[in-house]
């Protein structure tokens, strides 16, 4: 890969929880990098560990969690050594920000739009009110508010959902982050006003510099956004690489499991394909490979051993024993065929278009 | 084509706010043919989730006129017949964490309709028929003296799902029953209410704002946007010939799972102000066979000209 620089490194972070006097192990594991400029996308269903792994690297694990291992490096400091908050404030918001789902609920809406911008502008830059002001108005003019200047004092209520998550990122880049995590950020919007707010996050990220983590289950929005994607299973990377090769050329059952039950690819009248079983549980201990149960290409040693990361490319690389040298051929299903033929023809035809 | 068994015809839904009125849907016509799934697709805001529950009868309709196996059941309805849309016409919502009873055991809300209408004998056959609904939907005689909160998100829309069969209804209206789902279940859940179809011969009215969903589920389409039907057809047609210019910012606008294709598509927003209908207002016509689109005499040409001509090459 081009991008050596990078800005934020996972090693090894294991993350447990106490719930109801059992210990579970949300991450098991996980190492990350991250580089500048990029956009970076997290899939995995619910409970796979994304959220909890973004938020170890703002200090917002909830209070019966803890980091049991491992480092994040992120500007020459070790992040799992950050306690106090006073500390944090210095990083959370600053450097590292995060949208969330729900703008319904991620902003106050007892206090004007304009007063919740230039608070956090006010604070952490130390700037003077009217400056704040400016700066704020300014914000909102970027993240496509029209008339301003009247919107500044309405109230959270009087904005619809996307123009609220307009808001929302407005706040998180007023002290221009050098990380922007994006925790499904447009779920909970209509999809036209998702592909607005996806086009607007891509043209800030340009002008602003910033580098994005998102995180979602929508394959169709890591397609649009993503520059790589880290697929996540049972508090672990499975599988990572550019996207172009994780949809047109993935190598974890797991990974061929979720492009396989997407709708588009399916003819109709025939049914999906549905993952069977359940994610297992993370309070015991996992013994080999944690998809193990609910995969049809799961070998023998897959419920003895975990797997290493088996090298694909020199930007990809997947955690299944498939890629052993030993192991028997794997046939891919049909949905992942498809895609690899899909791939193959772009390929050919930019390549047509370069000549 | 088979029987209509539910007909909407000119449907208009108002909701009063003191003095304000606000028009939900007009002048929304659809038929839904017996064993068709008939999907409403459209953002939030749209009035779709507000005809599904005109059709149960939770909201009334201002003007038009619903009918179901050919009588009519909006208005005033005797009690028998009310009876009858209750049975026969059953809703599953959206978000399956919020629609069942947490102190109810599943025995109880699955049986709670046939309690509600005295659809049983005696006991036994009231346990014979929770029985048979849950194993229908993939659940165990077990799972029938648990609660809720002791399943996942998937099982709980499939509890729901088994609640509604319980009443053997013929028509089930579904209001973005996976949209709270995660990825690998809404594949089970899909195909189970497919098998369904199948098997029962059940129809549905599916309410979605998922594209790539409905055109997997739906035999046919309507797209509705801000309380009015913009086009009406086939799946199929649809996505070869859109051509309303809601319907087409609408396509461009889901994110299709195929980085080459998403990183070089262009996004559509519709802006209103392209139709030109001062002279001339709009009006529900069939452009091609099946195909339906509001549009005025002019527009009709364009948007029959746009596919004539050329060959359908988008997407």
């Amino acid at each position: 890969m081009e991008q050596n620089n990078g800005i934020l490194k996972v090693r090894d972070l294991v993350v447990k929880f106490r719930v109801r006097r059992r210990e579970l192990t949300a991450i098991r594991s996980v190492s990350l990098d991250l580089y500048e400029g990029e956009t970076l996308a997290i899939v995995g269903e619910s409970g796979s560990g994304k959220t909890v792994l973004t938020k170890t690297f703002t200090g917002m694990l909830d209070t019966n969690g803890r980091i049991a291992g491992g480092t994040i490096e992120f500007e020459g400091r070790n992040l799992v050594e950050v306690k106090t908050d006073k500390e944090w404030e210095k990083i959370r918001g600053v450097k590292i920000a995060t949208v969330f789902q729900d703008p319904m609920t991620s902003l106050n809406p007892l206090k004007r739009i304009g007063i919740q911008i230039t608070e956090v502008i006010e604070k952490h830059q130390k700037l003077p009110p009217d400056e704040a002001k400016r700066i704020a108005l300014s914000l909102m003019d970027k993240v496509g508010i029209k008339d301003v200047d009247k919107r500044f004092y309405d109230y959270p209520f009087q904005y619809s959902g996307g123009m609220r998550q307009r808001i929302v990122i407005a706040i998180a880049l007023a002290c221009k982050p050098r990380i922007l995590i994006c925790d499904e950020p447009t779920t909970a919007l209509d999809v036209t006003i998702q592909a607005q707010i996806l086009d607007l996050i891509r043209s800030l990220q340009k002008d602003y510099g910033f580098t994005t983590i998102y995180i979602t289950h929508d394959l169709g929005v890591v397609a649009n956004v993503a520059d790589r994607v880290a697929v996540m299973y049972s508090g672990q990377i499975v599988e990572y690489g550019s996207v172009r090769e994780i949809f047109y050329d993935p190598r974890h059952p797991y990974t061929w499991a979720l492009i396989s039950s997407l709708p588009t690819l399916a003819r109709k009248g025939e049914p999906l394909y549905a993952i069977p079983g359940t994610p297992p549980t993370l309070f015991n201990e996992i013994k080999g490979d944690a998809f193990a149960p609910r995969n049809r290409y799961a070998l023998g040693i897959d419920f003895e051993e975990e797997p290493p990361f088996f090298k694909v490319s020199e930007s990809h690389y997947a955690k299944t024993w498939l890629l052993d040298p030993r192991a028997p051929f794997a046939d891919p299903p049909q949905a992942v065929k498809i895609m690899r033929k899909k791939g193959n023809i772009y390929a050919e035809s930019a390549a047509e278009a370069g000549k | 084509m088979s029987d209509v068994l539910l007909s909407v015809k000119n449907l208009e839904v108002t909701f009063k706010n003191g003095k304000e009125n606000f028009t939900a849907v007009r002048k929304v016509n659809f038929d839904v043919h017996e064993g068709e799934s008939f999907a409403l697709v459209g953002e939030s805001g749209s009035g779709k989730t507000t005809i599904g529950r005109t059709i149960i009868r939770i909201n009334p309709a201002t003007k038009g006129e619903i009918f179901f196996a050919g009588q009519k059941i909006s208005g005033i309805i005797d009690r028998e017949l009310d009876t009858y849309v209750i049975r026969n016409i059953q809703m599953i919502f959206q978000d399956p964490m919020a629609s069942l009873n947490e102190r109810a055991t599943i025995d109880y809300i699955v049986s709670e309709g046939l309690y509600n209408f005295g659809l049983f004998k005696d006991e036994n056959e009231r346990r014979e028929k929770v029985f048979k609904a849950l194993n229908d939907v993939g659940l165990l005689e077990e799972h029938a003296e648990r609660y809720p909160h002791e399943f996942s998100g998937g099982q709980r829309q499939r509890i729901c799902i088994a609640r509604v069969l319980a009443m053997e209804p013929k028509f089930i209206i579904a209001d973005e029953p996976i949209s709270a789902l995660d990825v690998s279940i809404r594949a089970q859940v899909l195909n189970l209410l497919h098998d369904l179809k199948n098997k029962r011969g059940l129809s549905y009215l599916f309410i979605a704002h998922d594209l790539t969903v409905v055109r997997y589920f739906a035999d046919r389409i309507g797209v509705i946007h801000q309380g009015e039907l913009k086009e009406l057809a086939t799946a199929e047609e649809l996505f070869a010939r859109p051509l309303h210019p809601y319907t087409r910012s609408l396509l461009s606008a889901v994110p299709m799972p195929d980085p080459d294709v998403e990183k070089h598509k262009s996004l559509l927003i519709y802006d209103p102000s392209v139709h030109e209908y001062a002279q001339e207002g709009p009006s529900w016509r069939e452009v091609f066979p099946g195909h339906f689109v509001l549009a005025n005499s002019k527009e009709e040409v364009e948007y029959r000209a746009a596919f004539t001509t050329n060959s359908p090459s988008r997407r």
